[in-house]
């Protein structure tokens, strides 16, 4: 084996990070199309649509959000789901925090930055090139960021043009992004469960409580499944691996 | 809801999502590192997806309604099937319930 000059090697080891934080971006920014289109269509002004885009920056949150006040619901529901959804952020960032090793302002942005796609690139990365796997997360974090907001805003004026939302589908567009960021993560039977106990709890409880609460409801389909007895510890990784 | 409502909505909607990031970024705690813990978390997000997926899909008010959602839903679940980027399945959604409703459907 012909011995490669390290920082050669580092270089290449970062290089591929960026390449694959940048087509994450990318491909993670085009949606950002359709949370603008659907959050106008759900009443929210430009604004709006864009601080949720720059400040709450986690999708699956602001499609619940704006969602769940679509649908006529409460505020407190629709902050509720929000928040339940972004808990999952949590996690990745106490994950992420070795790793990173930041102090000041960037602490502060790099928690900001800390979304499915950013961790998933960092994480990608060698676990021996641990600036190829900071490179990563930089890299995809911003890019995600960058590209998100551009297309969120065309996606508001797009919206805005577009008048009936339920002439262009937009409703049916809302449906199929909830289940286009559902299909990902139904690899494991638990989650299969859960994820059909949870639509049975939505569409049962839909006609008597206030729209936003099923959803809801619905959450506690994980505590149900989460908390039930059998392979629980390994059942989980080893079925979602493919 | 009244347009200060939706402000506020998006402000604490804004406040509690950065909120978790920072807990998570300045407050490790090792308990929040447990595999158990991130097992339900991992399925608390399935299910809260799942319960949008379907209020969305079937919900109207305070109720629900079988109309040209379903079948555009289908179509986007055959679309992941086939691996169509997310940005495809939501344009066949949409083009599903729109032309489906041109044609005087529900």
């Amino acid at each position: 084996m012909i011995p490669s000059p390290a920082p050669t090697g580092q270089s290449a080891a970062v290089r591929a990070a960026r390449r694959q934080a940048v087509s994450v971006a990318v491909a993670t920014g085009l949606y950002g199309i359709s949370v603008g289109a659907l959050a106008v269509a759900a009443g929210l002004n430009i604004w709006q649509t864009q601080l949720l885009s720059m400040v709450m920056f986690t999708g699956g949150s602001q499609f619940a959000l704006v969602g769940v006040i679509g649908a006529g619901g409460l505020g407190g529901a629709a902050v509720a789901s929000a928040a339940l959804l972004g808990g999952r952020n949590l996690l990745y960032a106490v994950q992420l925090g070795p790793l990173l090793g930041l102090r000041g302002w960037r602490r502060l942005l790099g928690a900001h930055l800390t979304i499915d796609e950013s961790t998933a690139v960092a994480l990608a990365q060698p676990t021996a090139r641990p600036d190829a796997r900071r490179a990563g997360f930089w890299w995809a974090g911003a890019g995600v960021w960058v590209c998100w907001n551009a297309l969120t805003l065309m996606g508001t004026l797009a919206g805005d043009a577009m008048g009936d939302p339920k002439a262009w589908g937009l409703d049916a567009a809302a449906a199929a992004a909830f289940l286009g960021l559902l299909w990902p993560r139904l690899a494991a039977r638990r989650a299969q469960a859960t994820a059909a106990l949870a639509v049975g709890i939505a569409l049962v409880t839909s006609p008597w409580l206030t729209p936003g609460l099923p959803v809801l409801a619905s959450a506690l389909a994980a505590l149900a499944v989460g908390l039930w007895p059998g392979r629980a510890h390994s059942g989980a990784d080893q079925e979602g691996s493919p | 809801m009244t347009g200060a409502a939706v402000w506020v909505t998006v402000g604490a909607g804004c406040a509690a999502c950065l909120g978790l990031k920072l807990i998570g970024a300045y407050l490790p705690q090792s308990w929040l590192a447990r595999e158990s813990v991130a097992r339900v978390m991992n399925l608390v997000t399935v299910a809260l997806l799942a319960g949008l997926l379907a209020v969305q899909a079937a919900g109207q008010g305070q109720g629900l309604a079988i109309d040209s959602r379903l079948a555009a839903v289908g179509a986007a679940a055959i679309a992941l099937w086939l691996r169509a980027p997310f940005i495809a399945v939501v344009i066949i959604a949409a083009a599903v319930a729109a032309a489906l409703r041109a044609l005087g459907l529900p």
